[in-house]
């Protein structure tokens, strides 16, 4: 049981059920009595509504209400509200138009929610659904972000005739400017960062129950973050007491950001499910969820790089469009800003940064976080300019990176952020090694003997994770805190329940923490629970986005583990009749320095849950304590990926032979857990960067709204991964953990991209590059 | 219009009065209340509702319960032993962190345990491709895939 715990591979405690059918994801519950909602689904793109007439679906079979947006204006219900206030470069607040639970007289993007049809049975409900009758007067729609800025573009909002949410910027533009205008070269490109479609496998679900003799509402939600739903829910939307709401968020079957955000459809159920004092149950279906879920990315740039002729790095300039799609999602404003400019800097010294972001409405579903949010954007920017320029000055990629990376420790950046620590080199050569990049030009010969084409691509990412010191957020624009809370709850017996704010949704937390939580005690992690995702249970918790669980979250325990220790170290002080002073925990035991007098941690835990012998006037009995964790500082997991495409000449088509990551994570709790974080979070990226990209028509729909023209990546469309880790532990938090969540999908775009521009010698390419993206390109060369 | 119907699911004898639209999954997850078979779309690409019928691994989005009469359902709640012990597939998946969200895990240890019947020690090349009909978002599919081979391997050798 003293093995060490942190850094081993402890296989998850949460498996049994998943692999047995045992696990109970939102959709999986039944309360007894439920009723089920069907949403009516706006077809336009962008449309005023005449009328709805819904005498016919209520007369359907089985239905108990039809509810319209004039039944929740009635009610007095409220729009969805924003999470961050972003401040135009004018002054002013950004434009945040109302943002109805169902739509008010006018609807903006296909699948905005119209109306909701409840009914006995789900297919009684989606019956009835399609009985509803909506005139609508078609509008002309915008999708394109640019399109939308221009003169005369169909305005989505009264309050935002120009489309325009807020013009953002970073930096020092005149300085930047000046070191441009000197510089002895400059690297040009512009960009598109994809638009991408989340879609976790567990489709979004909630029901909603109200309890009529205690007027008290439990929502089960397929949702990431339970208590800031309910914050959202009750204080802003329904207007409810805080108090007389449970949020449980249960299994989540993945989430990448879309499960962040209070949606509509939660709403709705739970102020339907007073209405008709019935709990009212609605699971999405993928059609729904293409249209429904908050979608990521979607940005359009250009981007510059100054340089002197060693190749040293003077400044950088960018300008970006951000589709904000057709209404503010909770975190949508912050993405493209906050998560984005400041990350600008990547690994390199840069001394000078101007970064520009115009977002804007469009008819198109809502846009916020997803896997990496804003930087894997920044990420991007970086490391496709830092490579081409390499190419353009005839620099070797690696050596560039090199002369340009930060070492002096800590670093403030111009974009506002200051890197606590960091060894960028380590990451470097490790990969060199790890893709035996020794080795490419023998393969690439090979590779041409075979009639292919190959190349090979780099990308060296910073992420800001453990998001967030408040005060700096706060400072920022945020309108919430981002602490962490937890508690520990040592049982009589010695046993211990862990109550994290954090939620888990595929990481493994009940593992993980597990570890961390039996390691520090030093008592066998078989006597260690990990609870979170109910709002009932759990103390208060902000949730698990932006790879902030084990820095924020993990932190938290800490504390309230060392406050356990620190009560246990009084009791047997008391009990071994010493000095308090005198007293040492070391795994499991408290002691008297220096004798071989202990006592157990059990022994101290049932001493102080039946506390005959006991410092009554010093102490209180029992063994629970709790914490609250504001971070000091982001932390900033880096790493280096390597990427080698081979590109068949004839049909595009590119296959990706070898692609090797080194990340540095800081300390590891359980490495199994990090390389299947890096995994997933690669196929993510490798996804958007060959074969994702959402698309809708002029008009406004959504063409890729299904897995059969969505391509989501498939087993045979990844690769294996090489992966490995360099530890340069945080230096703010007591664990010395960055968090590792998101990495994947925010080196592995650039780096792919990269090797392939390389194999077909090509300055530009847009994502995804499919094969008749990389087949056109190649017939245009050749022209 | 309601049909009646009777099939063996996990080795027992069950029957019931359903609607004649009714998905096999929905009959499995609503009526029998078996909700470890998932939901994951709605055009037969996910797998994540795969189960065996009549020992062959089928979507069971894709038919309705009625054409299911007098079959032999598994699912995944019928894999593991009596006792609790995991299916050597099942176990491979836990040793090998096969798994995250475990949302698409039923379909995929349902799926996998078909293919390893007919290659008790596969490529990684040929799991990959017998994982065309699943998807998952979690794990990119580096450690799906040693599980399988893991899982085939240990199936063969426990024969």
């Amino acid at each position: 049981m003293n093995a060490p715990l942190i850094g081993a591979r402890i296989e998850r405690k949460e498996d049994y059920r998943f692999l047995t059918g045992a696990g109970q994801y939102t959709d999986d519950i039944s309360v007894p009595g439920q009723a089920y909602a069907a949403f009516v689904r706006s077809p336009h793109a962008h449309a005023n509504i005449k009328s709805i007439r819904s005498d016919k679906a209520k007369a359907s079979a089985g239905v108990l209400a039809v509810y319209t947006g004039a039944d929740l204006a009635a009610a007095k219900v409220g729009g969805l509200t924003c999470g961050w206030l972003i401040t135009d470069v004018n002054g002013q607040p950004m434009k945040e138009p109302a943002h109805p639970c169902l739509a008010q007289g006018k609807v903006r993007y296909v699948g905005d929610h119209v109306a909701v049809v409840v009914a006995d049975t789900a297919e009684q409900a989606r019956d009835a659904a399609e009985k509803v009758e909506v005139d609508y007067e078609a509008l002309p729609a915008v999708v394109d972000p640019v399109k939308a800025r221009a003169k005369g573009a169909p305005a989505l909002h009264d309050i935002a005739p120009d489309n325009t949410c807020y013009v953002w910027s970073l930096g020092d533009k005149a300085k930047v400017d000046e070191a441009f205008a000197k510089a002895a070269h400059v690297t040009k490109l512009d960009f598109v960062n994809n638009r991408l479609i989340p879609n976790a496998i567990e489709p979004r679900a909630a029901i909603g129950v109200y309890n009529r003799a205690d007027q008290a509402y439990t929502v089960y939600v397929a949702n990431q973050n339970p208590h800031v739903e309910r914050l959202l829910m009750t204080a802003f939307v329904l207007g409810l007491p805080e108090h007389k709401v449970r949020v449980v968020a249960p299994d989540v079957g993945g989430g990448f950001g879309s499960k962040i955000y209070l949606y509509a459809e939660d709403v709705v159920v739970t102020w339907a499910a007073k209405q008709l004092n019935r709990p009212v149950k609605w699971t999405s279906d993928r059609s729904e969820a293409f249209v429904s879920d908050a979608h990521g990315r979607d940005h359009v740039t250009t981007a510059e790089l100054a340089l002197d002729n060693d190749g040293k790095f003077l400044a950088m300039r960018v300008r970006t469009t951000a589709n904000l799609g057709a209404y503010l999602s909770t975190f949508a404003s912050c993405i493209p800003t906050i998560l984005y400019a400041t990350l600008l800097a990547g690994q390199y010294t840069t001394p000078l940064i101007h970064c520009e972001v115009t977002s804007v409405f469009t008819n198109t579903t809502p846009v916020d976080a997803y896997r990496g949010a804003g930087r894997p954007e920044a990420t991007y920017v970086v490391e496709r300019l830092v490579e081409t320029a390499a190419r353009e000055l005839k620099i070797d990629p690696a050596e560039i990176r090199r002369r340009n990376f930060i070492r002096d420790f800590p670093y403030q950046t111009p974009v506002a952020l200051q890197y606590d620590t960091g060894n960028y080199e380590a990451t470097l050569d490790a990969v060199l090694k790890l893709g035996d990049v020794a080795g490419f030009q023998a393969r690439k010969e090979q590779s041409l003997k075979n009639g292919k084409l190959r190349g090979i691509g780099y990308a060296a990412y910073i992420e800001a994770c453990g998001i967030a010191p408040s005060a700096v957020a706060g400072s920022l624009g945020a309108r919430a805190g981002l602490f962490e809370a937890g508690e520990v709850r040592v049982h009589p017996t010695g046993s211990v329940t862990v109550f994290t704010g954090s939620h888990s949704h595929g990481q493994g937390h009940e593992t993980t923490f597990a570890q961390v939580v039996a390691d520090r005690l030093g008592i066998p992690i078989e006597n260690v629970d990990i609870v979170h995702g109910d709002t009932a249970k759990i103390l208060f918790g902000m949730g698990t986005y932006g790879s902030r669980s084990i820095a924020v979250g993990g932190t938290a325990i800490v504390k309230a583990m060392d406050k356990i220790i620190a009560k246990g170290k009084k009791i047997a002080a008391h009990l071994l009749e010493a000095s308090e002073s005198d007293i040492e925990y070391d795994r499991g035991e408290f002691k008297v320095a220096g004798t071989d007098r202990k006592k157990m941690f059990g022994e101290i835990a049932f001493a102080a849950y039946v506390p005959h012998n006991y410092p009554h006037d010093k102490l209180e009995p029992g063994l629970n304590e709790n914490a609250f964790y504001d971070p000091a500082n982001f932390t900033f997991p880096a790493g280096t990926y390597v990427c080698e495409v081979e590109v068949d000449r004839d049909t595009g088509q590119v296959t990706i032979e070898r692609f090797a990551a080194v990340d540095d994570f800081g300390k590891i709790i359980n490495p199994m857990i990090v390389e299947g974080q890096v995994h997933g979070g690669l196929a993510q990226g490798i996804g958007q960067a060959l074969t994702e990209g959402c698309r809708y028509d002029a008009s406004g729909q959504l063409v890729t709204g299904s897995f059969m023209d969505y391509c989501l990546p498939r087993a045979g469309d990844v690769p294996s991964f090489k992966v490995d880790t360099r530890e340069t532990p945080c230096t703010h938090n007591p664990l010395g953990v960055k968090g590792c969540g998101e990495a994947g999908a925010i080196g592995a775009p650039a780096a792919v991209m990269n090797a392939i521009t390389d194999a077909l010698g090509v300055k530009d390419l847009s994502m995804p590059a499919t094969a008749q993206t990389v087949w056109r390109s190649l017939q245009q060369k050749a022209a | 219009m309601s049909v009646k119907i009777s099939m063996k699911v996990n080795g027992k004898p069950v029957s019931a009065e359903v609607e004649a639209r009714t998905l096999l999954v929905t009959f499995i997850r609503e009526h029998l209340r078996l909700t470890g078979t998932h939901v994951g779309c709605d055009t037969a690409q996910c797998g994540a509702c795969t189960v065996h019928m009549n020992g062959k691994a089928i979507k069971s989005c894709s038919i309705v319960a009625m054409q299911a009469e007098g079959a032999e359902i598994l699912t995944i709640e019928g894999v593991a032993k009596a006792d609790g012990t995991l299916h050597p597939m099942q176990q491979a998946f836990k040793e090998n962190h096969g798994l995250q969200c475990g949302f698409c895990t039923p379909g995929m240890v349902m799926n996998a345990l078909d293919f390893a019947k007919s290659h008790p020690n596969p490529s990684e090349k040929e799991v990959r491709e017998s994982l065309e009909g699943n998807l998952c978002r979690c794990t990119g599919y580096h450690n799906i895939v040693k599980s399988i081979v893991a899982g085939a391997r240990a199936m063969a050798a426990s024969k």
